[in-house]
């Protein structure tokens, strides 16, 4: 078995991850740079991300702003330090990515445009038409490849972290061409792995997002952090989920019921403006309210009977037309590419059907503001992490922000760590690897007699409806009984590829384990919090809880179900208030 | 509508097993709303867990589920069943490439040619963080941004005759993705891409068939980043019969 | 000289599966497989028509009025001029149908319509023409 050698490894090929690759590739040329990832870079899920980029650009807007409109959008659970360092250092990351090439939409002047998003007080999401996150990715994935000591492994799937005395020294990595399994080592690890939206059923997410990463990291005793707090987006198309952005109201868009009424105004978010009033659409209030406000609002508009019923659910309408042809065709290209696909629609004349539909997962590898976990030698960046940025509920547009940010500054920080700590115990890792192909070859021969498929829908079913919007204690406690009925039966799982050549059976077997590891932290961290805060919403607990719940949830992994602990949230200047839109 | 059944000749090969590829056929519930891709993965999830192909959004943005349906080149997430149907469906990889298995093709030549003409910002001046953005008027954007919304799914490349008998030919995506830089009022790369974009493998060999840019999903039209770089390469030329005849500086 | 590094080439595991890519055959009738190929097909075969002709048209020049004549009267030469023709046509809408590609005019943010690019060609090139039967049929009117 051949070992691969490299000064740090990250795992995952996404925005997090070319960001760290190229910041460590620039920064030292000197470094060998190890880059796994199960898709090739520019197929990763940040290609799908529309709406924008957040960060502090214009003269109208301010730093402080941006971060009180975070720490309020997080419902107060997100740590200050985090969300000032992250706030300060965005508009240079958006410079920086524009100096690679990124097509920024631009004002007449030639500098940078931004439109209004959800929850932010003052327009600073910049984008790329309705493209961003696929701007953003093919210009970091394209800059890479000008970096010759990025050493790519595309359609390596990481199996298992490295770990040897205390300290992460790289990944185990399954190549789909040749179903080998190898040791990629070195002295610090970066997870890069995006969310794991697919342990819904109705999501955004692309397949590929099963919390690969949080289960590693999980599984080799890292704490997985504030899994409760499930993102969703209040407007997915109904069957497919395909997400029709937020800049959509952005933009001016506006949500209605059956009967054409802007029904937001009765869920506390602010009164309407007459759409051809130059005032609309008035910034952090109604359709650009926080999206966990939004999606809470349609249960409730949904209880009192004011959405239409449909094949795929009930729904609501988007109603754009007012914007106008030239407006929709120049800012929302995509959206009238996808609803003229998907639903034959055109949002120029038609209403769009949209639902909530499970989009981001605010909870994560616990990490430091520096992408540290507490496992020395690993750090996490991006979606899969949870560095505290965005507490409760995440405001739209500051993910892609996120993803350069920390990505950057975890591969600063994992550089300056090997330097500290260069020693490998190779052949140790190396054992560990060859253990862990053998463990794969062994379960995987086995004939059980539980399809993937079903093991997953059944996981999807549960979790669609024990951990939705509004949540209680039975139907979470029911949802957890499922899950580790779930885990049991993945020992009887059935495969019937038993071939080593580009087998996609096996990555989708060890992806269900790590859905269902993912989805137990999700659903035990949301039973133990006996509140209501940001996207999580206790019907038998209504009110947030400062007194006890002012805190980030911690999930270990144990032998039985996650030992769920609590740590503190660091607040700074920004103390506890009442959430106020509209 | 679902007791109406579907049917699907799909592309096998399975090098570990067999040397020579066959078709194999399947019947799948008919959906007026599901995708090829859908049926591909109720293959996948009910009827034959061993059949390999690649997707993953699932809204026709990430580039991977290109294959060829009845002959043409197509992101397999953005035609329907409903397209075909009653038509047999055959399913195969994307024309002109190698197959690794099944419906997945080997794309590292491809991967190779966009290294090949460097298709990253070379900056016509540099500029610090600290000056803040490179300023570009919505007209110069205008220029590229056709060609920067190519997702790399290599569907021009399987309709390209060129590319079917040559694989040296740099090809469309790729030189639509050189041309996308060279046309940045930001970038000031285009003579060291010249060196692979007007060699003997580069636009040179089209033959403007023009079905890369009738089967892009996305409207890059390859086919005019090809022309419109074989005009710079021939206006270049007589510049530099001339004494006078400068280098060029903007496309 | 910056080239992504790819660890394929190095794995000897991989190097063993590079030997069993299936290589799809590119099929020698392959222009007949796909009406777009085949019209292409026919686009670059009427090039050497049009190319033939106007090296005929050359040599007639240089030729004594008598002999020149003779080259195109009759109904064998009438016949070949019908078929060059029919290719110079197909040649000549089947080029100016692409010209949008390679002729891409903006003004400001906007493209102008490659439609309309067309149909400018379009209207050169019947304009031209109705120059030159003018002329012919002004010099074979003063001629006679
Ligand atoms: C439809 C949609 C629209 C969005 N729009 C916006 C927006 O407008 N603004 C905004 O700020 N945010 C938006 N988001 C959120 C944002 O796009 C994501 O949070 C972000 O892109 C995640 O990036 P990432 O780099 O962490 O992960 P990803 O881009 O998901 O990349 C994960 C990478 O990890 C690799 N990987 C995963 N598991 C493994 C494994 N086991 N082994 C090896 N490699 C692995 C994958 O191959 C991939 O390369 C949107 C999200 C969605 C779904
Ligand atoms: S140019 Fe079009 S067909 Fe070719 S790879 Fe890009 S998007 Fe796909
Ligand atoms: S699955 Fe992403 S383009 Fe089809």
């Amino acid at each position: 078995m051949e070992v691969r050698r490299h000064d740090i490894v990250i795992v995952g090929g996404g925005g997090a991850g070319l960001r760290a690759a190229i910041a460590a590739g620039e920064q030292f040329p000197d470094l060998s740079i190890g880059v796994v990832s199960k898709l090739y870079p520019m197929r990763s899920h940040t290609v799908a991300a529309e709406g924008g980029a957040a960060g502090v650009i214009k003269p109208n807007d301010s730093i402080e702003q941006h971060i009180s409109d975070v720490i309020s959008g997080s419902d107060w659970l997100a740590d200050q330090d985090v969300v000032e360092i992250f706030v300060n250092q965005a508009p240079r990351e958006l410079v920086q990515l524009e100096h690679w090439g990124c097509p920024w939409s631009r004002m007449p002047d030639g500098s940078v445009a931004v439109r209004p998003f959800g929850g932010m007080k003052t327009e600073r999401t910049w984008y790329a038409a309705d493209k961003t996150g696929f701007h953003m990715l093919h210009t970091l994935f394209q800059t890479a490849m000008k970096y010759g000591n990025v050493v790519r492994y595309d359609e390596n799937f990481a199996v298992q972290l490295l770990v040897h005395e205390g300290r992460c020294q790289g990944v185990a990595a399954l190549d789909f061409r040749t179903g080998e399994v190898f040791p990629v080592v070195a002295p610090a690890v970066i997870l890069c792995t995006g969310g794991g939206g697919r342990i819904f059923a109705f999501t955004t997410n692309a397949v590929a997002k099963t919390g690969d990463g949080m289960a590693l990291a999980y599984r080799a005793g890292v704490p997985l952090k504030d899994m409760e707090f499930v993102q969703f987006h209040p407007t997915g198309l109904p069957d497919t989920g395909i997400l029709i952005t937020e800049a959509a109201r952005g933009e001016g868009g506006i949500l209605v019921n059956k009967d054409g009424y802007r029904y937001l105004q009765d869920y506390d978010l602010g009164k309407p403006v007459d759409v051809n009033d130059p005032e609309h659409p008035r910034k952090s209030t109604m359709e650009l309210g926080p999206r966990d406000r939004l999606s809470q609002a349609f249960v409730k508009e949904q209880a009192k009977g004011g959405t239409i019923q449909g094949k795929f659910g009930d729904y609501v309408h988007l109603d754009l037309r007012h914007l106008g042809a030239k407006r929709i065709h120049e800012r929302l290209p995509f959206i009238v590419e996808l609803c003229h696909e998907y639903v034959g629609l055109d949002p120029v004349r038609d209403l769009i059907p949209v639902r909530p539909v499970v989009h981001y997962m605010m909870g994560g590898v616990h990490t430091d503001l520096d992408g540290a976990t507490p496992l020395p030698g690993l750090y996490a960046a991006g979606e899969c992490a949870c560095a505290s940025l965005n507490g409760a509920n995440r405001l739209g547009s500051n993910s892609l922000t996120e993803l350069l940010v920390f990505g950057a500054r975890a591969a600063r920080a994992a550089v300056e760590f090997g330097r500290q700590n260069s020693a490998l115990a190779t052949e140790a890792l190396a054992a560990q690897a060859a253990d862990q192909q053998r463990q794969i070859q062994e379960r995987f021969s086995r004939r059980g007699s539980e399809p993937i498929a079903r093991l997953r829908q059944e996981l999807n079913e549960a979790m669609e409806v024990g951990a939705a919007i509004e949540r209680d204690g039975e139907g979470l406690q029911q949802a957890c009984n499922k899950v580790a009925e779930l885990k049991a039966r993945l020992q009887d799982l059935r495969l019937t590829d038993h071939s080593t050549t580009f087998n996609t059976e096996l990555p989708a077997a060890l992806e269900l384990e790590n859905m269902i590891d993912v989805a137990e932290c999700v659903v035990q961290s949301a039973l133990a919090r006996t509140e209501s805060r940001g996207a999580h919403q206790r019907r038998d607990f209504p009110k947030r809880d400062d007194q006890q719940f002012l805190k980030h949830s911690l999930a270990y992994r144990t032998d039985a179900e996650p030992r769920i602990e609590y740590c503190d949230v660091t607040i700074t200047k920004w103390p506890p208030k009442e959430r106020h839109y509209g | 509508m679902a007791d109406e059944n579907a049917i699907l000749e799909v592309f096998r090969y399975q090098p570990d097993q067999k040397s020579e590829p066959t078709f194999q056929r399947y019947e799948v519930p008919f959906h007026e709303e599901w995708v090829v891709l859908d049926a591909l993965n109720y293959i996948k999830d009910h009827l034959d867990g061993t059949l390999s192909y690649r997707w993953s959004c699932r809204m026709g943005i990430c580039g991977s589920c290109g294959m060829m349906v009845n002959g043409d080149p197509k992101l397999t997430c953005s035609v329907f069943l409903r397209d075909y149907h009653p038509q047999v469906m055959r399913v195969e990889p994307l024309r002109g490439f190698p197959v690794i298995r099944d419906l997945v093709i080997d794309l590292d030549d491809f991967m190779n040619k966009m290294t090949e003409v460097k298709a990253w910002m070379i900056p016509k001046e540099e500029r610090s963080i600290e000056q803040g953005e490179y300023l570009q008027s919505p007209a110069q954007l205008a220029r590229y941004r056709q060609y920067s919304t190519c997702i790399n799914c290599t569907l021009c490349y399987a309709a390209c005759p060129v590319y079917g008998r040559h694989t040296e030919f740099v090809g469309p995506a790729a030189i639509a993705l050189a041309q996308r830089y060279n046309m940045d009022s930001r970038d000031g790369g285009y003579e060291e891409r010249a060196e692979t974009l007007f060699d003997e493998h580069g636009v040179w060999m089209c033959t403007f068939v023009g079905d890369c840019s009738r089967v892009c999903p996305k409207n890059v039209d390859p086919a005019a980043a090809i022309q419109q770089a074989k005009v710079s390469a021939t206006k270049d030329f007589y510049r530099s019969l001339v004494p006078w005849g400068k280098r060029r500086t903007e496309t | 000289m910056s080239q992504v590094q790819s660890h394929d080439s190095e794995s000897s595991a991989r190097g063993d599966h590079a030997a069993r890519l299936y290589h799809q055959p590119w099929p020698s009738d392959w222009w007949l497989r796909r009406a777009s190929f085949t019209l292409f097909m026919i686009r670059e075969i009427t090039a050497v028509f049009v190319g033939g002709y106007a090296i005929f048209l050359l040599v007639l020049l240089f030729l004594p009025a008598g002999a020149f004549q003779a080259a195109v009267q009759g109904p064998v030469s009438a016949f070949m001029h019908v078929i060059v023709l029919v290719m110079a046509l197909y040649h000549t809408v089947t080029w100016l149908n692409l010209t949008p590609k390679v002729l891409v005019v903006w003004r400001g943010e906007e493209r102008v319509n490659p439609i309309l690019l067309t149909a400018a060609h379009y209207v050169g090139w019947i304009v031209l023409s109705l120059v030159i039967v003018g002329l012919v049929v002004f010099l074979a009117g003063g001629g006679a």
